[in-house]
């Protein structure tokens, strides 16, 4: 039966042919603006460690004015000063734990034919490996010994050692970065990240970390960062000043394994911040926080409102082609009711009348969503050209095919449902009468 | 005259009324926001930064290695600048109008005041800052080669003089006697003093709150070994002394990095890059939503008019004329369409609701959106019956006594 009435529907579809394209082609448009918004905005906010996002969390402390929040929503600032990163590592309370802090430096290639260049490092500790899980294809991180010892040793992103050593194992070999040596301990293979979730204080979409190296080993070096600095108070002139004031330029990640263990390191905050009122600091009201890495990712606004509204939009687009494709459907089924009358007539039940519609709307459907599919590559193309940022999240995985192609269908089956229940109301007997 | 009747057909297909007229409210809805969106984004994009964008273009230079004498190299870089052909100013500048990051820090009137009076962005440039940015002094004079002083990068900024714009020489003074004002950089003493207001000069981040804050500080102080550097040109020489100062800089030193030379044009279309995107992607919406609706008119309509064949011939055998068939089409359609844009109306307004919650410093719609918006959608509607009513005009009388 079913192969039957595809037979019928897509005979029905040839026969007005103008129609049956502006009903293929309204589904379609509205299949594509919807996806092509909807997979932006799945991606930009997709969660990019989702196996241990939730033991992830940021460190939110507020050392900021007495007089005036940080934010005028009263959050803390999205940094901490040097002085807590580092109290805050030395008392290791976490199951594992990071500071770090972005920094543009120059490279100086042994190789003669190739110029100085600046690179992007991350500036962090030996934790960071095992916390935000980089794949390796030489090496590994550097250890906690390095970290104290202040070891000159870097691991550097695959890009990067393409570019110095030809892509290879490159462990073990010293790479020359603003005049000092370091020992290249891994090199990171192809680290697919959709957001630099990991610091979002520079955008999380900019231009992803060139190399990673030792905290300890870039403040013995009085390495400035290149992240945001925010100070609301003046300090004294000179990077040991500098490192004692309340300017907040670090970035801190605590893993904790368990919700026990959350709610341990919250009151070991607490305490800390408490400890520290009494030296004068942290004079605002306690308001520590440790959000996980998807709160921490909402609170930054990676998903920017401009996506949302296009979202939106590209939605209410796709209403119109629905109403459009249910007038459309109407007026066609409407058309043949002498048809519907004649079936009827010899026998066939409503149920057998309701099916035939029901995959002719189908059908019409289907098409629009492979079209609707087609023109959303085309679409996120578009987007990757209109924003160019957007590389990593303008892409359709097999989810969102799959979503493509059942909202489409689903859409034109839900379109249909209303004209095949009319067609199904048609009197046999009235319409014969008329003939 | 007509009205009635249309109203009493229409009456008997209330479904396909309610779906064209519901598409022509939420088209209406859409369309009306979407403009104002994107008005909005064209308004932002058009603000002047106070710079002569044509000929001026920037760089930065970062040292390594010890020994790298960033100051010397500094002063060595803007003699070499100033002499070399087709420049017309040089300075250097920590940052740039548009360019996304720099130094802001708040403006007070009062030592230790609780909060700043002004957000302002911060130039720490030498005296040829006013000529190289190309803004114009309005009052008060210019730094003197002497005021630029050599400073340690460290946590305070306090200059003796300084220069603002004068939107916010207005915040600060508002009576207009900013020039020989004090006022406190940060919150401690030393004060500085306004000796200078230029007409315009925008803030490094173009979605600042306040954007036509800036001050300009007179210093040498290099970030560290990092110096950029802000150069204007003779006219239309801009491309032609980008060669050139790349080739010279190579030369100069061999213990540095010259980062890649961007003009002020790419800079103003980077800072803006997602405003443009918003507004094709938009006008992009708008121009399918219309094309859909003015099928679906297109579809209905012409449903419509074979539906009725008979009837129209009928009227056409009682005496009625070709206009009085045509105009009974573009008068129903007129019908249909105003229902849908009186909903459409109300629509506009939750979907201008629903915006506001999702943008940051998003305005309500104006009313005179509506209107416009009225008064395209019933021009698409008109254009959109046309063919079908004039293929209704054609049929001809001899149909109704035809078939039955």
């Amino acid at each position: 039966m079913f192969s039957y009435y595809l037979q019928l529907g897509l005979r029905s579809l040839r026969r007005n042919p103008i129609l049956t394209a502006l009903m293929v082609l309204g589904i379609a448009l509205g299949i594509a603006a919807s996806m092509t918004t909807l997979t932006v905005m799945h991606l930009m906010g997709s969660d990019p460690i989702p196996w241990k996002s939730s033991n992830l969390h940021y460190v939110q402390m507020d050392n900021w004015d007495p007089n005036s929040p940080y934010n005028p929503d009263g959050s803390p600032p999205d940094q901490v000063t040097y002085r807590d990163a580092v109290a805050l590592m030395e008392a290791g309370k976490a199951d594992k734990q990071v500071a770090m802090f972005k920094l543009a430096l120059p490279v100086q290639p042994v190789n003669p034919e190739l110029k100085p260049f600046r690179a992007l490092a991350r500036v962090t500790y030996a934790d960071f490996f095992a916390m935000f899980e980089p794949p390796f294809a030489y090496g590994g991180g550097w250890n906690h010994d390095q970290d104290a010892q202040h070891a000159r040793v870097v691991v550097l992103g695959n890009g990067i050692n393409e570019k110095l050593f030809g892509g290879q194992n490159s462990v073990g070999k010293t790479v020359r970065l603003d005049g000092n040596d370091y020992t290249i301990v891994g090199v990171l293979g192809d680290w697919k990240l959709r957001s630099r979730y990991y610091d979002l204080t520079v955008g999380a979409f900019a231009d992803p970390d060139d190399m990673f190296m030792p905290f300890t080993t870039a403040i013995d070096l009085k390495q400035r960062s290149s992240g945001n600095n925010s100070c609301w108070t003046s300090s004294a002139d000179g990077w040991d000043a500098y490192l004692q004031s309340d300017c907040v330029w670090i970035q801190m990640w605590v893993q904790l394994d368990s919700p026990a263990r959350l709610a341990e390191y919250q009151s070991f905050l607490d305490a800390y911040v408490n400890e520290q009122k009494k030296s004068g600091r942290f004079q605002r009201p306690l308001n520590n926080r440790l959000p996980d890495v998807n709160t921490w990712m909402a609170d930054q606004k990676v998903v920017s409102g401009d996506v949302k509204v296009q979202t939106g939009l590209g939605f209410a687009f796709l209403a119109v082609c629905l109403v459009n494709t249910i007038g459309l459907l109407l007026a066609k089924f409407t058309r043949k009711a002498g048809e519907i009358g004649l079936r009827r007539a010899l026998g066939a039940s409503r149920r057998d009348i309701f099916g035939q519609f029901l995959i002719e709307s189908g059908v019409v459907g289907l098409s629009g969503g492979m079209i609707g599919l087609l023109l959303t590559g085309f679409g996120l193309i578009a987007v990757r050209a209109l924003y160019t940022n957007y590389k990593t999240v303008a892409q359709l995985d097999w989810v969102m095919v799959a979503t493509t192609v059942l909202l489409a269908v689903a859409a034109a089956v839900l379109a249909g449902l209303y004209p095949t229940w009319r067609a199904c109301q048609v009197a046999p007997a009235a319409q014969l009468k008329t003939q | 005259m007509e009205i009635r009747p249309i109203i009493s057909a229409l009456m008997r297909s209330k479904v396909a009324m309610i779906l064209i007229g519901l598409q022509v409210a939420l088209t209406l809805a859409i369309v009306c926001n979407s403009l104002f969106i994107i008005s909005q984004r064209f308004e932002r994009m058009q603000r002047p930064s106070g710079m002569n964008e044509t000929d001026t273009f920037y760089f930065g230079s970062s040292g390594f290695g010890r020994g790298y004498d960033a100051r010397a190299t500094q002063k060595a870089d803007l003699q070499l600048l100033r002499q070399l052909p087709g420049v017309a100013a040089v300075t250097p500048a920590w940052s740039v109008p548009l360019s996304g990051g720099g130094w802001d820090s708040g403006i007070s009137l009062q030592p230790r005041q609780k909060t700043a009076t002004a957000d302002s962005a911060i130039y720490i440039v030498d005296d040829a800052a006013v000529n190289t940015f190309g803004t114009h002094l309005i009052a008060g004079r210019d730094f003197k080669p002497e005021e630029v002083v050599d400073t340690a990068f460290g946590g305070s900024l306090h200059p003796a003089v300084v220069i603002v714009t004068k939107a916010l020489a207005d915040k600060l003074f508002p009576a207009g006697d900013a020039v020989g004002k004090q006022i406190y950089m940060d919150q401690d003493p030393p004060t500085s003093t306004i000796i200078g207001v230029v007409d315009r000069l925008q803030h490094m981040r173009a979605e600042s709150s306040s954007i036509e804050y800036s001050t300009l500080v007179p210093a040498y102080m290099p970030y560290d070994n990092f110096t950029r550097y802000l150069v204007r040109t003779e006219p239309g020489r801009r491309d032609e002394v980008m060669k050139s100062v790349e080739q010279k800089l190579a030369e100069s030193n061999r213990n540095r990095i010259v980062s890649k030379m961007r003009t002020l044009e790419q800079t103003r279309r980077d800072a803006y890059a997602d405003d443009r995107a918003m507004m094709i992607i938009l006008g992009t919406v708008i121009v399918a939503l219309l094309t859909i609706t003015a099928l679906g008119i297109v579809g209905m309509a012409s449903f419509w008019v074979a539906q009725r064949t008979k009837q129209i011939g009928t009227r056409r055998a009682l005496g009625a004329t070709r206009f009085d068939i045509l105009r009974y089409f573009l008068t129903e359609n007129f019908v249909i369409t105003t229902l849908g844009l009186l909903v459409g109306g109300a629509l506009t307004y939750v979907l201008s609701l629903w915006l506001l919650t999702h943008t940051d410093g998003a305005k309500l719609l104006p009313w005179y959106y509506v209107p416009i918006g009225f008064a395209c959608l019933w021009l698409l509607g008109q254009i959109a019956v046309l063919g079908p009513a004039t293929r209704a005009s054609r049929v001809p009388p001899a149909v109704a006594t035809r078939s039955v």
